[in-house]
């Protein structure tokens, strides 16, 4: 986008000028539909949002209700991300520098989640991690306690997966997985081998090989695939309805209070959850372009 | 590896992991993959086959199955061309011209994949529902939009808008107008230039993207869960049907039908990983989505 425009282009200032026809048509066409479909219904919503007014908006952030749903959709998100980031660094690594039969397959198998519609994911979910299904029956007799710290999320495991906020976890991590992957496998395909291999030659050892060469150039796709992975986890919906159990404080996530909102006509508390959701999003996508020109200025590549 | 200007210290202890880290992080990578991927997708066939082929057969023939089946396809084959067109369009504009704004352009056109899938169907409830900012004008005029086919194909249209444009852009963007622009000097004409030069450079990725948007428009699940109503017969969907049967405890229907939805599902990923090996080039873009 430069502004250096010849004098030719007197007629619009703002645009370059090209033989190419059709820039009116084309562009029309694009911000008519952008605006019907996409714009104007999200203006709606932050209009019927607004139009709660403070008293109320602040009443329905800070219910109890809404609280859980959003620190379990907030948290669950995030140690799913955090899951997805570390499994998907692994796998990355592996289909990137490893051979072995059946590579191409797996390969193609981590676009799965992205090719499985939501419903079918959630109650085969269901299915495989209740009480009585197969890995499900064989945790059962596990038992143990953990918390997550930093976001202050306790969870006593008692041998159930499904229908508690362990199994949101389960089906954010299935939906969230291709993110790291495909965002981290490129950057690991570039890599030049030659840098690794000039640490070896100046005595590196394989581990600070790894962690000082390595790591550092991938830093920035890992951050991008896990904020892709959890801002896609904490909108989800249809994966998690069906393992969630969805009791109200617990496993209630805030995409299904927006949904029992709605259900019992409170258009406005379902806008402002939706808003609060929404703000968040936007913030997620300004990090991502934040990070991307940051590794872009720091290291030559986006 | 025989050839003699090789020094005789190899680095490959520096280069490569391990015996035991290869097996370790391969082991690792494959568990994961099957706790989470593979084992998922098997129980979606064997739930469907519990009770045999019969019962199969049956929920996926009875009328509530083929009028999901029905209106699934119907919803698909309004959103999907109507997002070719747009996308067709925003990549003609974005990738052949210069003007500002246009990274807000596509920002906004890929904004529909930052949003929860609840709240792409809640926005059109807020302008057509019944309580809606055209609710009451709606209804005076008799026109049904929410718990009917224009608001399913509302929702869908919306999260799947960005799939062929952000196919498009980067590969038209790639490939530059000098083609055009020595069609143009020759004498074709516009619509001539684009339906012998441009639309056949881009098929494969045009073909890339509307394989994925038509797999989320029929499996789409969130969006037109809050504009359906869930009307048994008349506004549900695939998936909604599926939801409907699992939650009546219906588990082997559920399946059944679910099943034909991870078929779709496979299928889309076959094409999808051939597209990717035979016409890298044009659409090694961008993989993400």
């Amino acid at each position: 986008m430069t502004l250096a425009l010849p004098a030719a282009s007197r007629s619009s200032s703002w645009r370059q000028p090209s033989i190419l026809p059709g820039f009116g048509l084309s562009l029309g066409i694009t911000i008519s539909a952008l605006s019907l479909i996409v714009l104007i219904p999200l203006a709606a919503l932050f209009l019927k949002a607004a139009s709660a007014g403070p008293a109320d908006i602040w009443a329905i952030v800070t219910s109890s209700r809404t609280q859980a749903a959003l620190r379990l959709s907030f948290g669950a998100a995030a140690f799913s991300a955090i899951v997805n980031a570390i499994f998907g660094l692994i796998i990355a690594w592996v289909l990137v520098r490893y051979r072995f039969p059946g590579r191409r397959l797996l390969d193609a198998a981590v676009d799965l989640p992205f090719a499985l519609p939501t419903a079918v994911a959630g109650i085969s979910l269901a299915a495989i991690y209740a009480p009585n299904g197969w890995i499900g029956s064989l945790l059962a007799p596990l038992s143990f306690k953990f918390t997550i710290p930093l976001i202050d999320l306790s969870i006593g495991f008692d041998g159930k997966v499904a229908y508690t906020p362990l199994g949101v976890m389960v089906a954010l991590i299935f939906i969230g997985l291709p993110f790291v992957v495909r965002t981290v496998q490129p950057v690991l395909e570039e890599a030049e081998v030659e840098t690794e291999e000039a640490a070896a030659l100046l005595g590196a050892s394989r581990l600070r090989t790894i962690f000082r060469v390595i790591l550092p150039g991938i830093v920035p796709a890992l951050l991008t695939g896990f904020v892709l992975a959890f801002a896609r986890a904490v909108g989800e919906y249809g994966s998690v309805i069906f393992i969630a159990g969805n009791v109200p404080m617990v496993s209630e996530i805030a995409p299904l209070l927006i949904v029992i909102k709605l259900e019992g006509f409170d258009y406005a508390g379902a806008s402002v959850v939706a808003m609060i959701m929404l703000i968040v999003s936007f913030t997620l996508i300004l990090a991502i372009n934040a990070i991307q020109a940051w590794s872009r200025g720091r290291l030559g590549h986006g | 590896m025989a050839d003699p200007t090789t020094p005789v210290y190899r680095t490959d202890t520096a280069l490569r992991d391990g015996f035991w880290i290869r097996a370790l992080l391969l082991t690792l990578a494959l568990a994961f993959l099957t706790l989470f991927l593979f084992l998922p997708l098997l129980s979606v066939f064997v739930e469907a086959s519990r009770k045999g082929y019969a019962a199969f057969a049956e929920a996926v023939t009875e009328p509530d199955a083929l009028s999901a089946i029905r209106l699934t396809l119907l919803v698909a084959a309004i959103a999907v061309p109507f997002n070719v067109v747009v996308g067709i369009a925003a990549a003609w504009a974005i990738a052949k011209f210069e003007f500002r704004g246009k990274s807000l352009l596509i920002s906004f056109i890929d904004l529909p994949f930052s949003v929860s899938p609840v709240i792409s169907g809640l926005v059109f409830v807020l302008l057509f529902g019944a309580q809606g900012f055209l609710g009451p004008w709606l209804k005076a005029n008799n026109i049904e939009i929410i718990f009917a086919l224009p608001g399913l194909v509302l929702a869908t249209v919306f999260v799947t808008f960005p799939f062929v444009a952000r196919e498009l852009i980067p590969h038209m963007q790639a490939l530059g107008s000098t083609d055009e622009e020595a069609a143009l000097t020759l004498g074709a004409s516009p619509w001539r230039t684009f339906f012998t030069i441009t639309l056949p450079n881009v098929k494969w990725s045009l073909f890339y993207g509307v394989l994925l948007c038509n797999a989320r428009a029929m499996g789409e699940f969130g969006a037109v869960t809050v504009v359906s109503g869930r009307i048994r017969g008349l506004t549900t969907t695939m998936p909604l049907h599926v939801e409907i049967l699992y939650n009546e405890y219906n588990s082997v229907a559920a399946f059944a039908v679910a099943s034909l939805l991870a078929g779709l599902a496979l299928v889309t990923l076959t094409l999808k990983t051939y597209l990717e090996w035979h016409y890298a080039d044009a659409i090694a873009a961008t993989k993400r989505h």
